[in-house]
């Protein structure tokens, strides 16, 4: 098993709260409740509590991170090469932890989940969830069911990203180390009109139903569009001509039709988008997407300076030359509001000729980063009872 | 150990404890050098990724970016001192370079080699080529020192924008130090501690840059 540094045969687990009548209140006004959770945790926490590792994912991702379900599973957790014995995120250190985000389809409550008091799904009958909310379950997951008091790091890239500048805005306190990927304090208004296009693919494909289409032929067309779009955002000119060029899908010639894929780009995304839709929900689609629209720390807090007023944590905030959805200059703001505030930073801008997609890719330097940033927080966590050369 | 004597010298003038800024930090030596030996509260800003990476794995926290950039959102005075070790030649903007030095911090150290020394002097004139010395070691195609001054220079610019010289250290190529008498002629690296004037950053002079 160490053999190959997997975490091995792994299992999710879940954690019910907010029960009524203590439902938990979110940003959105509703209350929600009960909520289910799905996480998974690798490695041993120290009798210390000083070694846990909270990972956040992102848009389509779940509480499956490292290894597999089964010793026969066809694929690994959707950062394996990360996270496992020796890897950067190393379990043989770390107790690392991951949950699925509420609103999501992969264990934890969302608009596919049945709502205790209909008996039905809860379709767009779902309260509207924000980043915050998502940050106040994880923060519940963590320290009421989990007992940690401490994350020695909190990390996540795009949307696992926005989850960490969250969690160190709303809980400075239990956050030593945050490590946002390639994120934004805030989407542009192109992401927000890629996402936008997402939502009108599942709008209208008739299957969707206005949200009711649990129990009959769910929108998988439109699903399926989404993530096509949501696919093209990820890559990059450069990477689609490494990976696609104008090569052509089982074919010495164009068809001159509308019929099969001519080229293998298409072949691709049509792809991407059919395995899609057999591992998500289209409804969770929406409100994850509309989430990420909504999330904005400047205007929470009237700045994004105010907005890091304070956080206390050690940052280490990435960003990819080639990521044209998360540009660079989004996360040198995050940056900059953090060194406004005296917070100790660090910024790397990582050569990759992939898009936003890098940070889910092999990248050594990618590895480097987050390998040795753990470490000297660890090492720092470690010292601190003894003569810290930390400053502050 | 420090890779280079002229860090001694920076050392020196780095109160202990201090909240220092190392502009162009490259690798983080300088900054791990004055942690250990003057427990400094110390931050980089460098252009050079793997660079950027090599401070990171030594826990100095660093900006990866253009210093200009890297100093903007610093509020006036949050720094000490700030470091321009061996970088100024490099820097489209010293003037500007300067100036945000010394808005950040109330003193900034800048070291910079000499093309007065007699060896550059000789070199363009018996063999009328760019000249190539250890402390300038580089040909004219892959040179990264797009500002080329004499010790003069900097002495002149200085005194144009009123700028305190609180402090100034010449090395001979052998990193002997020697005084100021001659210096222009003799060293090759030239280490200033500029104070800032009460209430003022540079002023400017009639000699301003187009």
């Amino acid at each position: 098993m160490n053999e190959d540094r997997s975490v091995g045969t792994v299992e999710t687990r879940y954690w019910r709260f907010a029960e009524p009548p203590d439902r938990l209140q979110l940003r959105c006004g509703a209350r929600l409740g009960p909520i289910d959770v799905a996480y998974e945790t690798y490695g041993e926490l120290t009798t210390r509590r000083d070694n846990a590792v909270l990972l956040c994912h992102a848009l389509s991702g779940d509480a499956h991170v490292a290894g597999r379900h089964s010793p026969d599973d066809r694929k690994p957790g959707w950062w394996d090469i990360m996270v496992g014995p020796g890897k950067p995120i190393d379990t043989s250190r770390y107790f690392v932890v991951c949950s699925n985000f509420i609103g999501g389809c992969s264990g934890s409550t969302g608009p596919s989940s049945v709502n205790p008091e209909t008996g039905r799904p809860y379709g767009l009958s779902f309260p509207m969830v924000t980043v915050q909310d998502m940050i106040r379950v994880q923060h519940a997951l963590v320290t009421q069911h989990l007992g940690l008091d401490r994350l020695l790091c909190v990390i996540g890239g795009s949307l696992g990203g926005m989850q960490v500048l969250q969690w160190a805005a709303s809980y400075p306190e239990v956050v030593l180390g945050a490590l946002p990927i390639a994120s934004t304090s805030r989407l542009n208004a192109q992401a927000i009109a890629f996402n936008e296009v997402g939502r009108q693919a599942i709008y209208s494909d008739p299957n969707w139903q206005g949200g009711n289409y649990y129990g009959k032929q769910p929108p998988h067309r439109g699903l399926a569009v989404a993530r096509m779009i949501g696919h093209i955002t990820y890559l990059s000119d450069r990477s689609m001509h490494d990976k696609f060029g104008r090569s052509l899908q089982d074919k010495t010639a164009v068809g001159y039709d509308f019929g099969p894929p001519d080229f293998q780009v298409e072949s691709y995304l049509r792809h991407q988008g059919n395995a899609f839709v057999r591992r998500f929900d289209a409804n969770s689609y929406l409100y994850i997407t509309k989430a990420m629209d909504y999330f904005d720390l400047e205007s929470d807090h009237g700045s994004l300076i105010e907005a890091f007023k304070h956080a206390r944590s050690q940052f280490l905030v990435i960003s990819f030359t080639g990521d044209w959805l998360f540009p660079t200059y989004q996360s040198r703001e995050i940056v900059q509001a953090l060194q406004a505030n005296g917070v100790k930073v660090s910024f790397c801008e990582v050569q990759s000729a992939y898009g936003h997609d890098a940070f889910l890719l092999k990248n050594e330097a990618l590895d480097a980063l987050i390998r040795s940033f753990l470490d000297n927080l660890y090492a720092e966590v470690r010292g601190a009872s003894g003569n810290s050369t930390a400053n502050r | 150990m420090p890779a280079r004597i002229d860090y001694e010298y920076i050392a020196a003038h780095v109160p202990e404890g201090a909240k220092v800024l190392d502009l162009g930090c490259g690798d983080g030596t300088l900054l791990e050098f004055l942690i250990q030996r003057k427990h400094v509260d110390g931050r980089g800003v460098d252009i050079d990724e793997a660079a950027v990476r090599q401070c990171v794995s030594k826990g100095i926290p660093v900006y990866h970016g253009d210093m200009l950039e890297g100093m903007a959102m610093f509020a006036d005075g949050t720094f000490d001192c700030t470091i321009l070790s061996q970088t100024l030649q490099q820097t489209l903007q010293p003037e500007r370079v300067l100036e945000q030095m010394l808005r950040v911090s109330r003193k900034a150290i800048v070291s910079f080699p000499n093309w007065g020394h007699w060896r550059v002097r000789l070199q363009l004139l018996l063999k009328g080529r760019v000249p190539v010395t250890p402390w300038l070691p580089y040909q004219w195609y892959e040179t990264p020192n797009v500002r080329q001054l004499t010790i003069k220079d900097f002495l002149r610019f200085s005194a144009d924008r009123n700028l305190h010289i609180a402090d100034c250290t010449y090395f001979l190529p052998s990193y002997k130090k020697i005084p100021a008498l001659g210096a222009n002629l003799l060293a090759s690296t030239a280490v200033f501690v500029i104070e800032k004037h009460h209430g003022r950053g540079i002023t400017r002079g009639s000699a301003r840059q187009a």
